[in-house]
């Protein structure tokens, strides 16, 4: 059987990376008692693959793992007896079955959203509506937004337009915030640091990384028409 | 959530953040308004080494158990944000409150090996507390040091206030108890730290003075006050199984270097090998009750969440119940995925069965420790283990599927001769031969034999601290001894050959051994930039020769030095069980060669019997 959990990473766990985040779970699995299905051979592993790496020093309120299991109690039972041996700072918010033929979440993965909100120092010599008027030019106004990026093999062009699916620009206590969905998954996958060195240069100014707090809100798959759902969606309540 | 002592700026350009942001699974919090102590307890190295030490966690467990007292941990920051803690001044913080270090109570750290004692001065440099115990105010906190390495403080002896002798288990309850009642009274430091010197097992340096001879050796070590003990007990407990265990051992983030749940399953050793430390301070060997450890294995499993389990002691394969214990083990937890560690096994028949069950036997190795090549050699360090067994249980490994063997040596013991040597070589080369009797359908191509040697560093407290050591260039001859002995074995194709650099063992030896003059030295070593000694990429020998010859301080008297048989010791003032008498007497016995009985076998009298349990009781009760 197929699970997915949803889970919020925040606080100090925000410096544990990807490979350690997995290795707690594993453990967490086992505390929990979630009947996990394990791969065949001499050294056993449980089946288990997470949607879409964070970075480290990135909060999120949507992160995703699938596990298989080989019989599972209720949604409800589940995410008490995985919160009950939780640190702070990670949180499973949800627990559904997955269809037996549903893909991975790794697989499905098309798009996220992130707040990326300014600390102290981040303060902009422009006003919020002149900001909006320059973010309007940067991107609602432009059919291209072609950047360089920096490949293994050298230089690469490309066009971010077409990977930035949503883009705003807010304000508080005088510092920006910026919501931005952007494309994710193995083949164009988006930082929203990359947007924000982007639009920052079309300011005349410098992203400088270090005065953001990136903040990934959720997580989705496509949908039959072309927009976004949200990977928990895909999935129902057990009982 | 606690605010972090570094800044989310700081945090992001250190490797591994994980290593100071404390939050493990299992952590201990604690409201600071409601204890009366802080404890911020240490081991001076690394997290990743720090976290996978026992002794930690069981003080961790133990003292977060009374109300009253807070312990937090601190580990050795890396050099990349040592740096940026000088350059900016931030004071070194505990994991759990995140808290200057220099705001608490107490600061015990751990001494597990000679290489980490400039990481012990960097502690002091970055908590912002004087070096120099005599500098310190009613402000700094106490700063105790505890571990076998205190089995000799001495060289370290002008940087502690106390030390604490022996197994943590016993005396610190008094300890605690002393400081909140001197604290309520509004008593010095001073005031404590003599009132300290009467808990059994506290030794306080700077309540001794020490006279020493025109040679270099000690003429007198003295109490300077009345009421001040002569010799200070070691801390044993005797009933082990009646002991606290932590049963929610932190588990971090990060991979440490223990992954799993340890049990420890006795502590002690019956061998009597003759270069061991650990088998004499720990004496007697006192074993932990079967039943108990199978719920504590259950439980550990259950609050870690780890995927593996480890034995944990000096010689598992003498524990009585092993075998049980370890069928317990397959039995309940292998088909949940658990894996079973079994280190210092013995290699027999048994073990090779229960190793067959655990491992995976074509990618894992089997580990001789035979110690020494020769049985003359393994006689003079009373290793107790014939040629025939290692043969035999080589053979028995090779017909079970076997092909990887280790095999660790020590070069530079006493009385070693370049036939002891050469012999290392050829004992591989004769288990190489076992395997190639194979008939050859029958085996899977070669085997691959592995021959690491370290070099032999005397230890205070063991029969051996009489031994004389070598210089560098010695040790390494005596490397290449072995190492042209094993080109010239007829299997040298199935034999590989590793040796260690002999500098960091010539420190060693001079720590291990050393008096009150080598404190200023390691000072300097620690001003010179020398932190993580103990990392081969961090260690430079050159700042350490500098150290020694700017304070005039003369190697080879600690090293290379004959020791007549009436010397005081540094180290002569703790009561560690082991006579001295007994310790002669099987110094002579490895002079002449002759092997000395396991305790289970006869006892010889060592007079660790007044601890009144343990295997010196076991047929008696
Ligand atoms: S007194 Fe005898 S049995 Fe006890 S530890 Fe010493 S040698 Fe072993």
């Amino acid at each position: 059987m197929k699970i997915r959990i949803k889970f919020k990473k925040y606080g100090v766990m925000k410096f544990i990376g990807h490979l350690d985040i997995m290795r707690y779970f594993q453990k967490a699995m086992r505390r929990a008692e979630i009947d996990i299905a394990y791969s065949e051979g001499f050294s056993p592993h449980q089946i288990m693959s997470f949607a879409a790496p964070l970075g480290v020093g990135i909060t999120s309120d949507g992160e995703y793992l699938d596990i298989e299991v080989n019989a599972t109690k209720s949604s409800a039972e589940s995410i008490r007896a995985l919160n009950q041996t939780m640190v702070e700072g990670i949180e499973v918010v949800s627990y559904v079955k997955l269809d037996d033929h549903a893909k991975t979440a790794m697989s499905i993965v098309a798009a996220a959203d992130y707040y990326v909100y300014g600390k102290s120092g981040s303060e902009l010599p422009y006003s919020l509506d002149e900001l909006k008027v320059k973010q309007k030019e940067f991107y609602e106004d432009k059919e291209e937004i072609l950047i360089t990026k920096k490949t293994k093999k050298g230089q690469k062009t490309m066009d971010l337009k077409r990977l930035i699916y949503d883009f705003s620009i807010d304000e508080r206590e005088g510092k920006p915030v910026f919501y931005l969905k952007v494309c994710t998954g193995s083949t164009d996958n988006v930082k929203p640091e990359l947007v924000l060195e982007a639009f920052y240069e079309f300011l005349g100014s410098m992203f400088d990384a270090s005065l953001f707090q990136v903040h990934r809100l959720e997580v989705y798959a496509a949908d039959e028409n072309n927009g976004f759902r949200p990977l928990s969606e895909m999935g129902e309540e057990i009982a | 959530m606690n605010q972090l002592a570094l800044s989310d700026e700081i945090l992001m350009t250190v490797d591994k953040p994980a290593r100071y942001i404390g939050n493990e699974l299992n952590i201990i919090k604690k409201n600071l308004d409601e204890v009366d102590i802080r404890f911020v307890i240490c081991f001076p190295d690394v997290y990743e080494i720090g976290m996978s030490h026992l002794g930690i966690q069981i003080l961790y467990d133990m003292f977060n158990k009374r109300k009253d007292v807070y312990c937090e941990r601190v580990y050795s920051p890396w050099p990349d944000l040592h740096k940026i803690m000088k350059e900016q001044e931030i004071p070194l913080f505990s994991l759990e409150t995140q808290k200057p270090v220099k705001t608490a109570d107490f600061l015990g750290i751990t001494i597990q090996y000679e290489m980490c004692y400039t990481n012990i001065l960097q502690i002091l440099d970055l908590s912002q507390i004087p070096f120099y115990a005599r500098e310190r105010t009613g402000e700094d906190p106490i700063v105790i040091g505890g571990g076998p390495c205190v089995y000799n403080p001495e060289p370290l002896a002008d940087f502690f206030d106390l030390f604490y002798i022996g197994e943590g288990e016993t005396s610190y309850d008094a300890l605690f108890d002393l400081y909140k009642k001197m604290k309520a009274n509004g008593k010095d430091r001073s005031d404590f730290l003599f009132e300290t010197s009467k808990i059994p097992g506290i030794y306080v340096p700077s309540l001794y003075e020490v006279d020493y001879k025109e040679d270099g050796t000690i003429a007198s070590f003295q109490p300077i006050r009345e009421g001040v003990p002569q010799k200070i007990q070691k801390q044993v407990v005797m009933n082990l199984s009646d002991s606290v265990y932590p049963t929610r051992p932190l588990v971090p983030f990060i991979k440490a270097t223990q992954d799993r749940v340890v049990l420890e399953i006795q502590r002690g050793c019956i061998r009597g090998c003759r270069f061991c430390q650990a088998g004499m301070i720990y004496r007697p060997n006192r074993e932990k009750n079967i039943d108990l450890l199978k719920t504590y294995a259950y439980e550990m499993l259950k609050n870690t969440g780890h995927e593996e389990i480890s034995l944990s002691s000096l010689s598992s394969s003498d524990y009585t119940d092993l075998n049980e214990l370890v069928t317990f083990l397959i039995d309940n937890f292998k088909q949940n995925g658990v894996n079973i560690s079994l280190p210092s096994l013995r290699i027999d028949a048994f073990s090779l069965d229960v190793m067959s069950k655990v491992q995976d036997i074509r990618k894992s190795s089997l580990t001789f420790a035979p110690e020494a090549g020769s049985q003359r050699m393994r006689d003079v360090i009373n290793k107790g283990l014939t040629e025939e067994v290692i043969l035999d249980g080589a053979k028995l490994a090779f017909d079970g599927g076997w092909q990887k063997v280790k095999l660790y040596f020590m070069l530079g013991l006493p009385t070693e001769t370049e036939e002891d040597m050469r012999a290392i070589a050829e004992l591989a080369n004769k288990i190489a031969v076992r395997y190639y009797e194979i008939p050859k359908e029958q085996r899977n191509g070669k085997c691959q034999i592995t021959i690491s040697t370290s070099f032999f560093v005397p230890k205070p407290f063991t029969p051996f601290q009489w031994a004389k050591m070598y210089d560098r260039d010695s040790y390494l001859a005596r490397a290449k001894v072995v190492n042209d002995a094993v080109k010239a074995q007829l299997n040298r194709k199935s034999i590989k050959y590793n040796w260690h650099e002999a500098d960091v063992t010539v420190l060693e030896g001079i720590l291990a051994r050393g008096d009150r003059k080598i404190a200023q030295a390691l000072l300097k070593v620690y001003e010179k930039g020398g932190i993580f000694d103990a990392w081969t990429e961090f260690f430079d020998n050159s700042r350490w020769i500098e150290a020694f010859e700017e304070c005039g301080i003369d190697m080879d008297f600690y090293t290379t030095r004959e020791r007549s048989l009436d010397e005081i010791f540094p180290w002569d003032f703790i009561d560690a069980g082991v006579s001295k008498e007994f310790l002669a007497r099987e110094w002579n016995n490895a002079m002449a060669a002759k092997v000395t009985p396991n305790c289970r076998m006869k006892c010889s009298a060592c007079g660790s019997m007044r601890f009144k349990g343990g295997v010196c009781y076991e047929d008696k009760n």
